[in-house]
């Protein structure tokens, strides 16, 4: 939701990014403040994920130029795990299984390391129990996940839920959801969509990158971004994502090349 | 085993020099014990050291054991339980301390539940001891178990009786105190048709210098015993470790063994298998967790030597610093021994660039209506794994170390003794994060 008074969580100016020396994103402008929920969206290869990956600070993709303020700081001052304790979250597009750790283990040691960097109280076993279990009803999952390794064996649908509970437990101010629809069957998208709308509240704020307009029936978002060629090329509000579902998304590179014609 | 003689000067000096204290032994009063230790010291005579030109030997270089040189235990320090209460495993209600290969009843204690379980001084008369000790673990061929049975004085026996199972695990504990020398730690475990029990073989140190510990182990089923072996290697860091183990299937045995490997220099384990009658069952885990410069060399064979014989093998190895591990795995299906059923697989973990692992299945299949599978993977810590976790806030280093308990973790796992697996899992926690 847009507040008239919210503060500025994100701003991302002129951001260019190589994979293996290829350029992906080439002067990307981005701003999102509290309370906001943005939706970018595009094709595939547009760049959306490497947006994602690089805002969460994954090591393979490499910066090479513009700017990202996080709440004021400098984001790429900061290593990946300085940048989850401050408040930046990825939702994987692809959860990562690990054998041999249990998910309880798992979650418990992100959950206490998260809220020592924060200067909170951790929680002993028992007492996570109790907190991760009442988490878990929002996510509508089985006590046995805990049990479990993480991620392993998990459906689609049941990492997916695995994701999201683990931003409850995480509280992020900027969430960044990469294509947490893709691989969900209805049921499992209404279920993540209700966690996600239960987390999302005034001082935090949601970027959910995503190919298809569906999961914007469950999540509905303040501003809908095009992005392509590494850029975002059009801003819109939720009416834009109905528009891409219908014309796709020739039509708006169309128009961008039309617009930039009559300016030349 | 094919040997070649090595120069006569280093080698043969080298095993007369850890042979010169054998004289010494008080004789037994069963004659024989003392009949095997006289042919042991002639093989010894024969036998050399092998060298990285031994085939089973040629990715572990033994020599820095034969450059120092070790003698017999002298009396050992009188321990006091205070010294070694944190090696105590609560669920074992017997418990066997060995100081320097010495047998101390001071510091054992041994529950009356049935499970005869004693040193060899005090209860060989038995005549199922003659019959089996030094009958599984031959040493015709083998130089180390040789000295071992060369040395045959004090030595952990347990026989569990006919239908028994044993209400609690058998606890043996080798404590090494004494620097430069050399000790022969010995364990027969019987165990009687239909019994069941968990034995706990534990090699400790409370001393960091170098010593010299040459195990040996044979362990027995009757037909439809189970046993549940399970085998801890935390030696000092600057010991010589050699053991061999014999275990001999009856019909329908069940067999299950966990051997962890983290100390040591220089480490090395034989695990024979046999199977003698059909239908035995038997599962060989292992891990070694290595550092530094130490080297941990698991060899197994599993003889498949009559039908219907399952056998599952996972052996992992991780490996930092510029440590080395070794593993081969023999699986032998003999001719007749038609439907065995065996799976091997080696997986192992390198944590840094000069870590070097060796890993060689060997399957020889001489039966024809078989199952046989085998694997072998070496890889590093995936990045996208550390990558998850550091994106949950997780330092790099814990990131790291949580992934590397998790792959050994599938191991210690097996181990059915809960306070000795959290232990571990914990040393693996700790001795993941000295990694560089």
């Amino acid at each position: 939701m847009i507040y008239r008074d919210s503060k500025t969580i994100l701003e991302v100016r002129g951001l260019r990014a190589s994979v293996d020396g290829v350029e992906i994103l080439k002067g990307l402008d981005l701003t999102v403040k509290s309370g906001e929920v943005h939706a970018i969206m595009g094709p595939n290869g547009s760049g959306k994920s490497t947006f994602s990956k690089v805002l969460a600070g994954h090591s393979a993709y490499e910066v090479t130029g513009g700017s990202v303020l996080f709440e004021g700081r400098n984001l790429f001052e900061l290593v990946p795990e300085e940048r989850a304790r401050a408040g930046v979250f990825l939702a994987f597009q692809y959860p990562i299984e690990i054998p041999g750790v249990a998910n309880s283990q798992f979650l418990r040691l992100t959950y206490n390391t998260v809220q020592a960097q924060r200067g909170r109280d951790e929680l002993d076993p028992l007492e996570f129990d109790d907190f991760v279990r009442e988490k878990m009803k929002l996510l509508e999952m089985n006590p046995d996940f805990l049990e479990r390794s993480v991620n392993e064996g998990f459906s689609g649908g049941e990492k997916k839920r695995n994701e999201i509970l683990q931003m409850a437990l995480l509280e992020p101010r900027l969430a960044i959801l990469d294509e947490t629809d893709s691989g969900l069957d209805i049921d499992a998208l209404r279920i993540v969509s209700n966690g996600v709308n239960h987390l999302a509240n005034k001082d935090n704020a949601m970027v959910l990158v995503t190919h298809y307009q569906r999961l914007l029936n469950y999540i509905v978002p303040d501003y809908v971004h095009v992005m392509e060629a590494g850029r975002i090329i059009k801003t819109g509000g939720k009416e834009l994502a109905l528009e891409l579902e219908t014309r796709g998304y020739d039509w708006v590179s169309a128009e961008r090349k039309a617009a930039m014609e009559v300016a030349a | 085993m094919n040997t070649v003689r090595v120069p006569a000067t280093i080698a043969e000096g080298y095993l007369e020099s850890l042979l010169a204290g054998q004289p010494r032994l008080p004789a037994s009063p069963l004659a024989w014990l003392n009949k095997l230790r006289a042919d042991a010291v002639d093989r010894v005579g024969v036998l050399t050291v092998p060298t990285l030109r031994d085939e089973e030997w040629r990715f572990t270089d033994i020599s820095p054991l034969t450059k120092l040189s070790f003698h017999p235990a002298s009396e050992p320090a009188r321990l006091h339980p205070a010294d070694i209460e944190r090696f105590y495993i609560e669920e074992a209600n017997t418990r066997l301390v060995f100081v320097d290969g010495v047998y101390a009843p001071q510091l054992s204690s041994v529950a009356a539940d049935g499970v005869v379980v004693a040193n060899l001084g005090a209860a060989a008369t038995d005549r199922a001891i003659a019959a089996h000790l030094g009958q599984h673990a031959t040493f015709h061929d083998n130089v180390f178990a040789a000295l071992n049975t060369a040395f045959l004085h004090d030595a952990a026996l347990i026989m569990v009786p006919h239908n028994m199972t044993a209400g609690a695990p058998v606890h043996l504990l080798f404590i090494a105190t004494q620097r430069e020398a050399a000790s022969y730690p010995r364990c027969l475990l019987l165990a009687e048709s239909g019994s069941a029990v968990t034995l706990i073989e534990d090699y400790v140190a409370l001393q960091e210098a170098a010593y010299f510990t040459n195990a040996v182990t044979e362990i027995a089923l009757a037909d439809n015993a189970r046993v549940d072996h399970i085998r801890v290697q935390r030696e000092g860091a600057q010991a010589f470790h050699i053991a061999n183990c014999a275990v001999s299937l009856a019909r329908a045995s069940r067999y299950h063994s966990v051997s962890v490997a983290l100390g040591a220099r220089i480490s090395r384990y034989d695990l024979n298998v046999l199977q003698t009658a059909e239908g035995t069952q038997c599962t060989v885990d292992g891990l070694a967790l290595i550092a530094n410069n130490q080297l941990a060399d698991t060899h197994t064979c599993i003889d498949h030597a009559q039908p219907h014989g399952v056998s599952r093998q996972q052996h992992k190895c991780i490996v930092g610093g510029s440590a080395h591990a070794v593993f081969n795995g023999k699986i032998m299906v003999r001719p007749g021994a038609q439907r065995t059923d065996s799976s091997q697989a080696s997986h192992n973990l390198l944590l840094s660039g000069s870590a070097h692992v060796d890993t060689k299945p060997q399957l020889e299949i001489f039966a024809d209506d078989v199952k046989c599978t085998h694997g072998a993977t070496v890889g590093q810590l995936d990045s996208e794994e550390v990558f998850y976790l550091r994106s949950r806030g997780l330092s790099e280093s814990a990131a790291r170390n949580m992934l590397t308990y998790a792959f050994g973790a599938e191991i210690i796992e097996r181990i059915p003794v809960a306070s000795l697996r959290h232990r571990l899992a914990q040393t693996v926690l700790q001795q993941t994060t000295i990694q560089p």
